[in-house]
């Protein structure tokens, strides 16, 4: 997801503390954890990767739609893009305001995406060729996305939990218009037809990889359940994304790129064929096609803003400054 | 120099004449700032037609652990809700 694999902090076989068993009966009771509240430190520490992983991958995922801003078919959809990209922006503020409530700062949080010590969704170190990939990806990854966040509306941790409902409020406009650029594609030229195609073909499993490897097994996500800070295994989020998905394929009349894909009656849904976790670990490890370009724009964006930064800063000092002086000029 | 741009809390007032509404915070080096970027991060969809921004630092706030001691008082005086009061059918609408 755009936080995947999170390793979580929990206490491990030992006994919870008297202040750790009445922690985790709030949550049992279904009761927001609030900012200055006591909280485990793994807790603490648990959100904090996980909140910044989400809001460095809506950051970062702006490059590979960016890329197309300038490309786009008709004013309308460059329009409509920008604000889809626009909103991308917002849900990277909304979600580091909400790390920072965990007591740490935004710069801290950069300073660890830019050096590599954080990590964003694997999904966006693929690259974008063509416009129909800007369809794929607001019909799949963004539909991905809406998969995981619904149910993270109802997470332990007020302000990351408020800060979902606000995304998710924006996140059906981009999945629906990824799909519409996919029905305009999909009914245009045979060319444009085989775009949408290539696209999915492209999108599909690295889509699937978004949900992160099978974790049933993983301590990690069993504390973070409890925690209520992942509310479902990666395997049932992707397997309702599958299901979803295959209709919307069949009803654009393109080919989900996997010749198992079948329904099952017995088990009420689609069997697919899981994506290459070789080539998921590989990503993360830095080897995508296009991990050194999105880390290397990221970070020179960063550093060609300082200037901008610190003289916003300047100006701002100077302005109180003045203002003090008039003030005991007064006085 | 490095010098993180302060945090501010954002309020917005939506359409229908109700209160100011925290809505989140941000980052910005001053005031007015602080409100361009809170039209962009926080309205883009109309959600509002007057904005506050107040310095984070500035917000005082109670603790958690007066919870108690702050609320509970409110908890046994059932009778300042309407519904404490049984008028019978026949007085009319009150
Ligand atoms: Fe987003
Ligand atoms: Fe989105």
């Amino acid at each position: 997801m755009y936080a995947q694999m999170v390793k979580s902090d929990g206490p491990s076989d030992a006994e919870l503390s008297p202040e750790e068993r009445a922690f985790q009966a709030r949550i049992d009771a279904g009761e927001k954890i609030e900012p200055k509240e006591w909280m485990p430190e793994g807790y603490r520490k648990t959100l904090i990767r996980q909140i910044g992983q989400h809001a460095h991958s809506e950051i970062v995922g702006q490059l590979p739609e960016g890329n197309w801003i300038t490309r786009a078919p008709t004013l309308e959809r460059k329009a409509i893009l920008l604000a889809k990209v626009q909103d991308e922006a917002g849900h990277g503020l909304y979600l580091y305001s909400a790390a920072e409530t965990l007591g740490v700062s935004r710069d801290e949080l950069f300073e660890k995406l830019h050096s590599g010590k954080m990590k964003y969704s694997s999904i966006f170190n693929y690259p974008t060729l063509s416009w129909a990939d800007m369809g794929a990806i607001g019909w799949l990854v963004d539909g991905a996305a809406i998969m995981n966040q619904v149910p993270l509306q109802r997470t332990s941790y007020g302000p990351y939990a408020r800060a979902m409902v606000r995304i998710c409020k924006e996140e059906s406009f981009h999945q629906r218009q990824g799909y519409s650029i996919m029905m305009k594609m999909a009914r245009g030229t045979e060319a444009q037809r085989e775009m949408a195609q290539d696209a999915l073909n492209r999108f599909w499993y690295p889509s699937l990889m978004m949900f992160g490897p099978s974790d049933k097994d993983s301590v990690h996500s069993a504390q973070s359940m409890a925690w209520k800070i992942k509310m479902n295994t990666n395997d049932e989020l992707r397997q309702k994304f599958v299901d979803e998905t295959v209709p919307q394929a069949e009803y654009l009349g393109l080919t989900v790129p996997d010749p198992d894909l079948s329904w099952n009656e017995d088990r009420g849904h689609y069997d697919f064929t899981q994506p290459d976790w070789d080539e998921f670990f590989e990503v993360l490890r830095g080897n995508g096609p296009c991990n050194e370009e999105r880390l290397g724009a990221r970070v020179k964006a960063w550093d060609d803003g300082a200037w901008f930064r610190d003289g916003l800063n300047a100006y701002a000092d100077k302005a109180a400054a003045r203002r003090l002086a008039a003030k005991t000029a007064a006085e | 120099m490095k010098k993180e741009w302060p945090l501010w809390e954002v309020f917005i007032r939506g359409q229908h004449g109700l209160n100011h509404r925290h809505v989140g915070s941000l980052h910005a080096p001053d005031a007015e700032m602080a409100i361009n970027n809170a039209r962009d991060v926080y309205t883009r969809r109309k959600e509002g037609v007057s904005i506050w921004v107040v310095p984070s630092s500035e917000i005082t706030a109670s603790k958690p652990s007066d919870k108690g001691p702050l609320f509970d008082p409110a908890e046994d005086k059932v009778y300042r809700h309407p519904t404490f009061f049984d008028i019978p059918d026949d007085v009319g609408h009150m």
